[in-house]
């Protein structure tokens, strides 16, 4: 294997410089055409898009094989025409951070759950499921668990309106325009 | 005798807030437990899609009240991300002191807050009298007691006042003599402490790791992860401090959670008195934000209970589409099962204690 896994076995506390650019290179080795985009964003950030069927096997080989062992945050996005749930997962070896966009759409909002991999995806995945309205099929216990049980709607959908379009003024309005 | 379910909460003085855990004991045994939040849940991330960034950063003081500076600064700092500005050098050695004034301040609160979990009423009011010096500073600096509306998406709101360095030496010179005298004598040395704290609520690295435990609590594991340090943000990079992590034995209970947040209001101080001394006299402390953006930004950031993230985006409009809010305390929440399994039940409050819920970011 290559340096960024191997030469930091321990948790040093401190982040490898240039570990983003090994990262991205073995998972294009690794996943080539099915990472619809990858790209480094700024330093220690890496972004990829694939879509919701390749989700488990890549979060597999980046939390087996390259030590990104910490589920930070799962984010699920509503595009009015498709889905997004976005994971940022983490390397405590040398702190580098991968943001994975999986593609869902919009009529079918399922994707795999990742709790077989880690615990921490439990509540962030029902989380998501509670107020955007995911399925993450194969979680274990998929319930509300911020709104009431017997809350029918998922308010973080744009189709869930707010009272108001902007709670103030625009500039624009101000001048006399609309 | 058979096992049955008790509601811890949400009513509670453990709680400290609204949320409630069930456990379930066999006799005096926990076998188990299911925490029940979302009493406080107040919607902030659909509220914020219709303000503007800027006053969002109202919204995200309200987070945790009592760890103000920290939850806003993780906001502007994502935004910033986003729009592609940076804050003036000054600006970030200023973010650098509030942070730290908040972190002491948050833990001090803990500290009261922890004292009467464990019967020991004196450790309230001495940690709610040094809090105040704390409270005073972060006064002199934004105006405001709590709830502070310092941050702004390019810098902060004001200038730091003329005689703050010498106020701020003389609370912290103050403060750590009480830390050496007074805290470490009525905490640290009591041994009626030690046997309600060590060797309770243990959970194990790899575990902590994946539930995605973090901060302190994670440190405390020994786990050497400090992300002002793993992954610097703002100045922190040219700061000279040591992350509190517990090397000894019995790494992961209540007692390591104690110490290593205990030991960070001293590492806090010496991260102050660094920047009073490291940051520039004069120059600009706030560049102009744009008033539209678009993109994505995220930001993470050691917050006072474990690693706060924000996530945002933009779709060119003058306010956020989505804005996401990483809580370490959520995520703490999913693994007080594995720390109280096992225990009795009367060691459920030193646990859950120790782990520091702010319920106000935990349910959003």
């Amino acid at each position: 294997m290559s340096a960024v896994v191997t030469a930091s076995p321990s948790i040093t506390g401190r982040s490898v410089p240039g570990a983003e650019k090994e990262v991205l290179a073995q998972l294009q080795v690794a996943f080539g055409s099915k990472l619809k985009d990858a790209k480094i964003v700024r330093e220690r950030l890496v972004e990829l898009v694939i879509d919701r069927a390749d989700l488990v096997p890549l979060c597999t080989y980046l939390k087996d094989t390259l030590g990104f062992e910490h589920l930070s945050c799962v984010t699920a996005v509503d595009w009015k025409d498709r889905f997004e749930s976005i994971y940022h997962i983490e390397n405590y070896y040398n702190g580098c951070m991968v943001q994975v966009n999986a593609q869902i759409p919009y009529d079918d909002p399922k994707i795999a759950t990742l709790t077989g991999l880690w615990h921490a995806a439990d509540f962030l995945e029902r989380e998501m499921w509670d107020l955007m309205g995911v399925e993450y099929t194969g979680h274990p216990n998929l319930t509300r668990i911020l709104l009431p049980e017997d809350f029918k709607f998922h308010p973080l959908r744009k189709e869930f309106a707010q009272e108001v379009d902007r709670q103030y003024i625009t500039r624009r309005k101000l001048r006399g325009g609309k | 005798m058979p096992e049955f379910w008790i509601n811890m909460g949400p009513q509670h003085p453990m709680t400290h807030g609204l949320w409630n855990m069930k456990v379930k004991v066999d006799g005096e045994t926990v076998t188990d437990a299911k925490p029940e939040i979302g009493y406080l849940h107040r919607g902030y991330e659909k509220i914020m899609e219709v303000r503007e960034f800027q006053k969002n950063v109202v919204l995200t003081d309200r987070l945790c009240y009592v760890s103000s500076i920290t939850w806003s600064h993780a906001y502007c700092l994502a935004v910033e991300k986003m729009m592609g500005i940076e804050t003036p050098e000054r600006g970030q050695w200023i973010r650098v002191v509030a942070l730290e004034l908040q972190r002491i301040a948050s833990h001090l609160m803990w500290l009261a807050a922890y004292g009467p979990d464990l019967g020991l009423l004196t450790g309230l009011l001495w940690a709610l009298r040094e809090r105040e010096l704390f409270l005073d500073l972060i006064q002199l600096m934004s105006g405001a007691r709590m709830n502070q509306n310092y941050p702004r998406v390019g810098g902060v709101r004001n200038d730091l006042p003329d005689n703050f360095e010498a106020m701020c030496r003389r609370s912290i010179e103050h403060f750590l003599e009480k830390v050496d005298n007074e805290y470490q004598r009525v905490f640290q040395e009591s041994k009626v402490f030690h046997m309600r704290t060590e060797g309770v609520g243990k959970i194990s690295a790899a575990d902590a790791i994946n539930w995605g435990v973090t901060g302190p609590n994670l440190r405390a594991c020994g786990v050497n992860v400090d992300l002002r340090r793993l992954d610097p943000y703002e100045v922190y990079e040219e700061i000279d401090f040591e992350p509190q992590v517990w090397h000894d034995g019995g790494a992961g209970d209540s007692y390591a959670r104690f110490v290593c947040r205990f030991n960070e209001l001293r590492e806090s101080c010496q991260i102050i008195l660094q920047a009073l001394e490291k940051m520039p006299k004069t120059g600009p402390y706030r560049v102009k934000a744009p008033r539209r953006a678009e993109g994505e930004g995220y930001a993470k950031t050691e917050d006072s209970r474990g690693e706060a993230l924000f996530y945002v985006i933009g779709d060119g409009d003058d306010r956020p589409y989505r804005v996401k809010i990483r809580s370490p305390v959520f995520c703490t929440m999913a693994a007080t099962p594995i720390m109280l399994r096992g225990n009795k039940l009367a060691d459920s409050v030193a646990i859950l204690g120790s782990v520091d819920v702010c319920v106000g970011e935990m349910d959003k």
